[in-house]
């Protein structure tokens, strides 16, 4: 009998080792050790035995059958790790292959410029307002100190819906100052982006329609250095730490003292000249125009009823498809309203 | 503006050590901005005066000359010649080996039929002059020098190009500054240098009395506020001195002669425009100023037939008018070779009525240019007085003593308080009272203790806020300290419309779509291109007046064909697969009221291979949920023409249309030369707006099990899913929980006409376990009604 289980375990062993898969070692096992197994009809022959014999053999059984236990779990989980690493390889795939089609659209590259300029604006502070596009020429031009007769009225340049000159497109976003100024107290601290139209044929640089944002701020106190404090933060927001800005005087009649902005020509850092050539970006002066703007002239206010002995203010309007032009490094205005999809899907 | 620095140099402040880089810079700085400016001696180049030694004919031509000349070097050299001009012992201008001539024309050595030529001689021509320059220069021929030129010498330098040329972007506000003078004074303020001044002097002495000769009315003076006039008598009219014509041309005005000239010098000098008239031609010597009547009319200097209207201010004799006030003078009193007596004419009219009679007639001159500004009314005199000591200086006639000067209007002297802590609080600086007056005055604004007496010409200077001006642009705003103001904290943000549509922008995105940007006016064609009805409301428009053409002449009121048009571009640009959207402002016009509103339509259109009716559904679907809209009921929309009649559906949100969905008509895409399927859908945003569900609140998660049922239906193909759907939803109960359309069936098996369609029910009870009897129940409602509504039975 000893000599039987030791047969069994040595070929059981083998058996064990040569099942290629689960199943077939799932037959191995039920053959030696299944009811009708080749290792419990030895067992059951155990009542045959003297009682001397018997708790020895008994010993040798049950050994056998625990080392055979063991060798069934070892494979086992062999057969399953290998059966798991077959699994995934099978199921691996190209990685790099692309996509078949970029599902997201793009924001145009104006607004997306613009979008930056108001977060710029709402973490300082600033409500972002909007108003009417067609305007009266009281908002567009009277009360902001434009008297008749000034030649931004002619109608060479300003859109009119009227006879009488009253209607019009407004041509800059300043009529918004008068408008936030009418309904709203100091402190007052706004932007208001949105189209204004001037006529001009569409050509490198200029286009009939474009996009400004104005900026006013009213309240006791305010100076020009905080003027120059607000938008020197949005420049270097905008076009980084290392942007370079000079502040010169200028002329509107709705600010006093009024001023323009510049900024070093990103293309040849100011020197006008790029490989021995006027610079193609800033045409040789070395600064880009980037905005005007100044303290809100005292008339403006008193129009609008606050006291300028008490109050001050300022404001400034940029032009935003120069600041996207120059921030995304666009060399031309047309493509702007062109609306190719292969322009817009550059940004 | 355009001005010689040489002049400025040379009269008023002498800047010649300071380079044109630091020039412009500090001007731009100190507030008058330099649009551009321009070496004067750029484009000729290695040209210099040379004498002719000696001139033989060429060996092999019968019409050109070889010579040889010293151009100041060491060895003579020899050039060909074409000319016939040129005689031995002449200076004349050399364009030596490797010169360059104006229009980038390169000169060098080579052979002309055998013989070596080191360069060119050059006419007046090559040098871009003209006869009104050099009126003694051969007009075809070499240019002849006079015998002063120094042999070698650069020839830029004897035609005054050794020069530069500063075009100023003057501000309207600053009409002084349209001049010579003007702007020295900028120049010596900004470089804080003293500024030298002329006072013209006039011997005068010509014989006779001005007061009988001339007599000057002003009928009016509403629109000429000074009229200031002096007689010249016996003029020799002459070119006029070099001197004189470089400093014109460099400033780019033409000479004429020397009357013509000596006012056109006074005007960029002074900024005074000036007229003269011969004497001989004004009648019954008298000049009177007034309106242009009915049906006058007057041939300007420029020989044009010019129609007046009574509103236009003409310069008239005893009868007729003889010039166009501010404007031109009159062909009839041109200054002639053989004018006698002379009068100069140095008036302030008023602007406005200057800059519509130009603009009327279409005929913007330097003149009009400048009256337009508002000139100082206390120029006419020194100015009137420069002319005359001009006269004198080139010995072009005799000034008549006594000057004739008619004032309506005597501005009065102005003064203004320098308050130093307005100022201050204004910039946001610390500057003394003293350097405010040190500032002031260097611009020759006098200050007095604390009183500041206004210049004549500073009519822009009204109220402290333009004297802050003054000091801060001398004290430099880039000194100015920047710095953040202190306030009450404001809140900043977007206002709740925005935030809408800012959402839709990156919903939009996220569902493909890229946003487009077009104008908001179009033209009248386009409502037609779209098959817009012709009695749609629609079509009532804003119209531009004045227009750059009709394709952009009226305000949108509807966005598709802005939509319409970038597809079809990029449809030419052979784009293959394109998703657009555009969140666009529209211009609907309000009964009795000024100005119209202005509402916002979010349009999408696509095409390409993976656009259909359903994606494009899919993606207004998201984007409403994406919105929190209330839910949107879709319904067949046959009737709308720029649609495809079958394939079209309106958008309703508690039953208020908030827009359209559908394949663009093929008749409208052909419109627009697109010659696929064009897909688009056009949404009322700012109604959506309006239309929101409210904020969602929490729901407890459900605690027990849904069951889900499939249930086929069979019905005619003329019932839609949204009526199987509605009818399911209504007879479904409390325990209904979703209906989900999933497949819709036609083929084997399906009679015709009728189709298949497949809904997945989803059923549950808040408080327990749906039992099977339960659902049955359900199904059962929902089945009976179908048939007895809708005549769906189950498949």
């Amino acid at each position: 009998m000893k000599q039987q289980l030791e047969q069994i375990k040595l070929q059981t062993l083998s058996d064990i080792r040569d099942a290629a898969d689960i199943p077939a070692l799932e037959a191995v096992r039920v053959r030696v050790l299944g009811k009708k197994g080749a290792l419990t009809a030895i067992l059951k022959q155990m009542g045959t035995l003297s009682a001397e014999e018997r708790p020895i053999m008994g010993q040798i059984a049950n050994a056998v059958r625990a080392e055979l236990d063991e060798a069934l779990e070892v494979r086992k989980a062999q057969l399953q790790a290998a059966a798991l690493e077959a699994r995934l390889a099978a199921e691996s795939i190209d990685v790099t292959i692309p996509c078949r089609r970029s599902p997201l659209g793009h924001q145009h590259p104006m607004n997306r410029v613009l979008d930056e300029a108001k977060e710029i604006f709402i973490g300082m502070g600033y409500q972002v307002v909007d108003g009417p596009e067609v305007e009266t020429a009281a908002y567009n031009f009277t009360r902001l100190n434009i008297e008749e007769g000034h030649p931004s009225r002619d109608r060479s340049d300003t859109f009119y819906f009227t006879d009488d000159d009253s209607i019009l497109l407004r041509t800059q976003t300043s009529p918004m100052q008068i408008r936030v100024m009418e309904n709203t107290r100091p402190p007052i601290r706004i932007v208001a982006p949105g189209r204004v139209y001037r006529k001009d044929e569409g050509d490198a640089t200029h286009s009939p329609m474009f996009h400004q944002i104005e900026g006013l701020v009213v309240d006791e106190g305010i100076t020009m250095g905080d003027l120059k404090g607000a938008l020197e933060v949005l420049v270097k927001r905008l076009y980084g730490e290392n942007a370079v800005i000079r502040f010169r005087p200028h002329h509107f009649p709705f600010t006093e003292p009024s001023c323009e902005v510049d900024m070093q020509c990103f293309k040849c850092r100011g020197t006008g000249e790029v490989g021995g050539q006027v610079c193609p970006t800033c045409h040789g002066e070395g600064w880009i125009e980037l905005l005007g703007g100044g303290m809100v002239h005292p008339d403006v206010l008193a129009n609008c009823g606050i006291d300028p002995e008490i109050y001050s203010g300022f404001a400034f309007g940029i032009g935003v498809e120069r600041m996207a032009m120059g921030r995304l490094r666009i060399n031309d205005m047309r493509p702007i309203f062109d609306n190719d999809i292969r322009f817009l899907s550059q940004f | 503006m355009k001005v010689n620095r040489k002049w400025i140099n040379e009269d008023f402040v002498d800047l010649s050590h300071i380079s044109d880089k630091e020039f412009v810079d500090t001007m731009t700085i100190a507030g008058q901005k330099v649009e551009t400016y321009e070496r004067m001696d750029e484009e000729i180049r290695n040209v210099v005066v040379g004498k002719v030694l000696s001139i033989v004919r060429h060996g092999n031509s019968d019409h050109m000359w070889v010579c040889m000349l010293d151009v100041g070097a060491d060895a003579p050299v020899q050039i060909v010649t074409g000319a016939q001009n040129v005689k031995a012992g002449d200076l004349v201008p050399v364009a030596q080996h490797n010169s360059y001539l104006p229009g980038g024309v390169h000169i060098t050595k080579g052979k002309l039929r055998g013989e070596l030529s080191c360069g060119m001689l050059c006419s007046i021509n090559e040098l871009n002059l003209t006869a009104n320059d050099y009126p003694d220069a051969a007009e075809d021929g070499i240019w002849i020098l006079p015998q002063d030129c120094k042999v070698g010498e650069d020839i830029n330098v004897v035609i005054g190009n050794n020069d530069t040329v500063v075009d100023f972007e003057i501000t309207n506000n600053r009409p002084d500054c349209y001049s010579i003078i003007g702007l020295a004074r900028e120049a010596a303020a900004a470089f804080a240098v003293p500024m030298r001044h002329h006072e013209p002097k006039v011997r005068g002495g010509a014989q006779g009395n001005l007061f009988e000769l001339l007599d000057i009315e002003v009928p009016a003076p509403d629109l000429c506020k000074r009229y200031t006039a002096r007689m010249v008598r016996n003029v020799k009219i002459a070119p006029s001195p070099v001197w004189l014509r470089q400093r014109l041309r460099a400033n780019g005005v033409r000479a004429i002669n020397n009357i013509v000239d000596i006012t056109n010098y006074v005007m960029l000098e002074y900024g005074q425009p000036m007229h003269a008239f011969d004497y001989r031609y004004v009648g019954s010597g008298k000049i009177v100023v007034r309106r242009a009547q009915e049906g006058e009319t007057l041939t300007t200097l420029d020989g044009t037939l010019r129609k007046l209207t009574p509103g236009m201010l003409v310069i008239a004799d005893g009868e007729k008018p003889i010039g166009l006030a501010g404007v031109m003078g009159g062909e009839n009193s041109e200054i002639m070779p053989d004018t006698v007596d002379v009068v100069f004419e140095s008036a302030n009219f008023d602007g406005t009525s200057i800059r519509q009679t130009a603009l009327a007639l279409g005929m913007r001159t330097d003149a009009s240019g400048k009256f337009e500004k508002n000139i100082d009314p206390l120029l006419t005199l020194p100015a009137v007085d420069r002319a005359c000591e001009l006269v004198e200086l080139l010995g072009a006639g005799e000034v008549m003593d006594g000057v004739i000067d008619v004032l309506s209007e005597i501005p009065a002297p102005r003064t203004l308080p320098l308050e130093a802590e307005k100022i201050n609080a204004l910039l946001g600086t610390d500057i003394s009272e003293a350097d405010m007056a040190h500032y002031l005055r260097r611009l020759e604004i006098p200050v007095n203790e604390k009183e500041i007496a206004v210049p004549s010409w500073r009519p822009d200077l009204q109220r402290c806020a333009d004297i802050a001006e003054e000091v801060g642009r001398l004290y430099g705003y880039n000194n100015i300290p920047t710095t953040a103001f202190r306030s009450a904290t404001t809140q900043g943000g977007y206002t709740a419309a925005m935030k809408l549509e800012n959402k839709a922008g990156s919903l939009c995105r996220s569902l493909g779509y890229s946003e487009i940007l077009t104008y908001s006016f179009v033209s009248p064609a386009s409502l037609d291109m779209i098959r817009l009805p012709e009695d749609s409301p629609l079509r009532e428009t804003l119209k531009i007046q004045n227009a750059l053409g009709e394709d952009a002449s009226v305000m949108r009121t509807i966005a598709l064909p802005s939509m319409m048009s970038i597809l079809a571009r990029n449809n030419n640009y052979h784009n293959q697969a394109v998703r657009l959207y555009e969140l666009a402002k529209i211009y609907l016009p309000r009964e009795g009221q000024e100005l119209p509103d202005e509402p916002k339509q979010l349009v999408f259109g696509a095409y390409g291979d993976d656009v259909d009716f359903f994606s494009l559904k899919g993606s207004v679907e998201a984007l409403l949920r994406g919105l929190n809209a209330k839910p949107a009921v879709y319904e067949s929309l046959r009737d709308n023409p720029s649609f495809h009649p079958g394939r079209c559906a309106s958008i309703r949100i508690d039953n208020v249309y908030v827009g359209v969905i559908g394949q663009v008509h093929p008749l409208v895409s052909s419109n627009y030369g697109i010659d696929r399927d064009v897909y688009a859908a056009q949404l009322e945003f700012t109604a959506i707006a309006k239309l929101l569900a409210p904020e969602a609140t929490y729901q407890p998660l459900p605690k027990y099990p849904s069951v889900a049922r499939d249930i086929a239906l069979l019905c005619q193909e003329g019932v839609t899913a949204a009526a199987l759907e509605a009818c399911i939803r209504a007879a479904g109960g409390a325990l209904l929980r979703d209906v989900e359309l999933f497949d819709i069936y036609r083929g084997v098996g399906i009679p015709d006409g009728k189709k298949s369609v497949a809904f997945r029910l989803t059923l549950r009870a808040d408080e327990r376990t749906l039992t099977d009897a339960d659902s049955e129940e359900v199904v059962a409602n929902i089945l009976a009604k179908l048939e007895s509504a809708l005549d769906a039975k189950l498949r």
